[in-house]
């Protein structure tokens, strides 16, 4: 055939696609009829239901009950139960009690909540929303599923995940790929407003489960590898209306900071903290993503959640220390204004977002009992800060295979205070543009990325699912295009030299930095942990496996064979007397495009073939509910 | 189901065979023929790639696999194998041609259904993927006739003056 010039192309292919550029239209809520929530023997024994618009946990609370209100379980973040029904004694006997299909077979992440008796389970993209009436073996009491212009897909980076929902003021709250943020009747379906949150024609899409507390709810955005300039927001649960919106970068009445007020490892950060850490107008492209976790403490009204990489992927191209990304922020939940900020990795090289959950403990530091945050980061540090005042307190390798910088410069009289001691062998800034810089670890995936810890106030231990990857980094040269994606590196992905095993679940100590013991995973662990007051942590498997072990040694005491890999959450709940503890299998995401060929081994030398287990050995796709409890008695 | 006339079958049955196995790579024999400027061209014109015996790869190959790795593993997975999302285009190319693969990143293709959405994005105003498309087949068919490994070729030949002209023109 006749070769075209490449300007051809380009025009040939920008009229095609501006032609198929269809405008995002809202969402059109289809549900089925109004039925009643049905309320039955359960609420005999149910503690009384919070008024609508109050919490309905505390973060005094020592985790969920019965129900499952938050992403979390509590607005601490410790996906931890008081249930204990189930113990490290019998967890042996658990059996498969019921199971439900989504329908839908891309990567499922997040996991249902369980208000009064009904349960609520989301669905990736087309982000169907299903209410099952658990006093009726799961019947569907509605369905929502909104209708979403699907060009929205390729903008989502990797899969079409969505991470779950939150309930408050009688409502559900989802946020659409298409960043609709859609508020349903929780007895009916129906939608009672809807906002759109961003324009995903440039890049930003709703993957984030959105977070209720008083009268507001809380969401972020995604597109951090489209450039987008990204914020967190408060919408009133009421009536959608925006109440505040904190960007993650560029000036300072965008990003709500008080220059005289808000502080950086306790200094002042004065004016214009994050326009001075960027060249020229970069910033108006710099990402900072923030889909991750969000808590909340009520003693201090404080809101926490972390902001993700600058964009793009190539370091030479954004000259400086790129604020606010990958940063912890701690904001004011009713005014946005910020507390306190610390950001982990200055001038990001790796892709390491500082968007995971930020789990609240209270635990005693050297002997002093403290109001800790604790944030498992992508960057392989565990960082325990007070979450008053964002003293950086412990900050830690959680993984030994991390090597990317020797340590986190501790001492508050250093120059260097709080920022990581870089290699200069695996800088990709240093190395330069098209130079392949080796043997990173952790790669961009991290050592772990947005599936969620879990914390049992019983061992004083958090339960880290971790990814144990390395990696080949090689920045180049991108221009930006809105909407395009804003990548500018390239990597190859492998187990540590000499390892097979590409993750662990590890229980470590946020008091001292120091694993207390680790679980070696063939493949990452991308499913987030469940700890409850019966001495047992539960997680899930690429492979497919829901596994319940010793919260005190890791000892395995049950696993079962879902249908598919496991990239979302696992929750308990009771009901009927009975606790039951449920999981969303359905593979893909992040892990799935990584993992589903196998990695490579580098190391292996010329003629080595394959190197490493392929997910697609083990599992395929579909979205499967598995709800486990033990047998009658 | 109605049978199909034998003569069908058999005619069928050679055309997979033709395309199938004879040769598997949807644009003919890729050995390379002439060369401009450090870009290999096969007997049709089409562009392809060159590897010598000791795995040294022609320039356009190696940056294919820096652009594909960029712009389509995310969906595509590691080395054209594929992942959960996207198909394998190691196995594509063995019935796609170069006007197939130019046409489906430039204009994309959708298959939406309830149960999943499978968008492949129309990348023709995206530069950093149209500056590159050459790169990233000749890449991939270097790849789908197995001519190169998995992972980024450990060596390869110099940048083409011409190719940095090129580059500078289109990425603006
Ligand atoms: C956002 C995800 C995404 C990205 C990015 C993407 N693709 Fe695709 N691609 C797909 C999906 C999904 C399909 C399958 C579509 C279908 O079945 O109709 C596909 C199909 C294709 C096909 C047709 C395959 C066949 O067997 O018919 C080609 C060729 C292709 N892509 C090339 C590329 C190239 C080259 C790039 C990078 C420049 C790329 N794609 C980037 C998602 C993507």
């Amino acid at each position: 055939m006749k070769r075209m010039s490449l300007k051809g192309l380009l025009t040939i292919g920008t009229l095609l696609s501006s032609a198929l550029m269809t405008p995002y239209a809202m969402a059109q809520g289809s549900s089925e009829g109004p039925r009643g929530v049905m309320h039955g023997f359960f609420d005999l024994f149910a503690p009384p239901a919070p008024a609508p618009g109050t919490v309905a946990q505390s973060n005094t609370a020592p985790g969920s009950g019965k129900e499952w209100t938050t992403p979390a379980g509590s607005l601490n973040n410790q996906r931890y139960s008081t249930l204990n029904q189930i113990t490290n004694q019998n967890a042996k006997d658990l059996q498969v009690a019921w199971t439900f299909s989504t329908g839908v077979l891309r990567g499922h992440e997040g996991g249902p909540l369980v208000i009064g008796d009904v349960m609520y389970v989301h669905a990736p993209f087309p982000n169907t929303v299903f209410a099952l009436d658990l006093n009726n073996d799961g019947k569907i009491l509605w369905k929502y599923e909104p209708k979403q212009d699907p060009n929205v897909i390729p903008v989502m980076c990797c899969d079409t995940v969505n991470r779950g929902l939150a309930y408050g003021d009688g409502k559900i709250f989802l946020h659409q790929a298409d960043t609709t943020l859609v508020a349903l009747d929780a007895k009916t379906g129906k939608p009672v407003w809807s906002v759109k949150t961003d324009d995903p024609t440039k890049g930003a899409t709703g993957t984030d489960a959105p977070l209720v507390v008083k009268d507001k709810v809380y969401v972020g955005v995604s597109g951090g590898e489209f450039g987008v300039h990204a914020w967190f927001a408060a919408f009133s649960t009421a009536d959608g209306k925006e109440v505040w919106r904190a960007y993650s970068v560029g000036p300072d009445s965008d990003i709500k900071v008080d220059p005289q007020k808000t502080t950086a490892l306790g200094k002042l950060i004065g004016a214009d903290s994050s326009l001075k850490t960027w060249q020229g107008d970069q910033w108006k492209i710099g990402g900072g993503a923030t889909w991750g976790w969000k808590s909340y403490d009520p003693r201090t009204n404080l809101i926490f959640y972390g902001s993700g990489n600058p964009s793009t992927w190539n370091p030479k191209q954004r000259p400086g220390d790129n604020k606010w990304s990958m940063t912890i922020f701690a904001r004011d939940a009713d005014t946005g204004v910020a507390k306190w900020v610390y950001q982990m990795t200055p001038h990001d090289e790796w892709d390491y977002d500082g968007v995971n959950e930020m789990v609240l403990i209270d635990q005693d530091v050297g002997g002093k009992p403290r109001h800790l945050l604790v944030h498992p980061d992508r960057n392989g540090f565990a960082y325990t800060l007070d979450r008053d005042t964002g003293e950086l307190l412990v900050a830690e390798k959680f993984d030994p295979a991390v090597n990317w910088a020797s340590k986190v410069d501790l001492d508050p009289n250093s120059p260097t205070y709080g920022r990581p001691q870089v290699l200069p062998q695996y800088s990709t800034e240093h190395n330069g543009e098209d130079v392949n810089s080796k043997n990173i670890c952790p790669a961009a995936l991290g050592s772990k990325d947005q599936q969620p810890s879990a914390f049992s106030p019983q061992t004083g231990l958090l339960y880290i699912p971790t990814n144990h990857v390395c990696m080949d980094y090689e920045p180049f040269r991108v221009s930006y295009t809105a909407g395009q994606p804003y990548v500018g590196a390239t990597l190859s992905m492998y187990p540590p030299q000499g390892q097979s095993n590409m993750g662990n679940f590890i229980a470590w100590d946020a008091t001292t930095g120091k694993i207390a013991w680790s679980l070696p995973e063939q493949f990452s662990v991308w499913s987030g942990a469940l700890a409850t007051a019966g001495d047992v942590v539960f997680y899930g498997t690429l492979e497919g496996y829901l596994k319940a072990v010793d919260a005190k040694t890791g000892k395995e005491l049950y696993r079962f064979k879902t249908p598919s890999g496991i990239i979302g959450n696992v929750m308990t709940y009771e009901h009927a007397g009975r606790q039951y503890v449920a999981v969303l299998s359905g593979v893909g995401g992040w892990a799935g495009i990584g993992l589903a060929a196998g990695l490579t081994d580098p190391h292996a030398g010329l003629g080595a073939v394959g190197g490493y287990a392929a997910l697609n050995d083990y599992t395929s796709l579909g979205g499967t509910l598995t709800v486990f409890a033990l047998p009658h008695s | 189901m109605t049978p199909l006339p034998r003569a069908l079958t058999a005619i069928c049955a050679t055309t997979f065979l033709l395309i199938g196995i004879a040769r598997a790579d949807g644009s003919g024999d890729p050995t390379a023929v002439t060369s401009e400027d450090g870009k290999y061209l096969d007997k049709e014109g089409t562009p392809t790639y060159k590897v010598d015996p000791d795995g040294k790869v022609d320039f356009y190959t190696y940056v294919g696999f820096i652009r594909y790795s960029a712009n389509c593993l995310r969906c595509h997975g590691p080395d054209g194998l594929g992942s959960t999302y996207g198909p394998a285009l190691l196995n594509s190319l063995k019935t796609l041609s170069y006007g197939d693969v130019l046409m489906t990143v430039a204009s994309g293709r959708q298959k939406v259904s309830a149960s999943q959405d499978l968008v492949m994005p129309a990348l023709g105003a995206d530069k950093n993927v149209m500056c590159y498309i050459d790169a990233i087949y000749i890449y991939l068919r270097a790849r789908s006739n197995g001519a190169i490994g998995r992972g980024r070729p450990e060596n390869h030949e110099p940048k083409p003056a011409a190719f940095r002209a090129a580059e500078d023109e289109c990425m603006g």
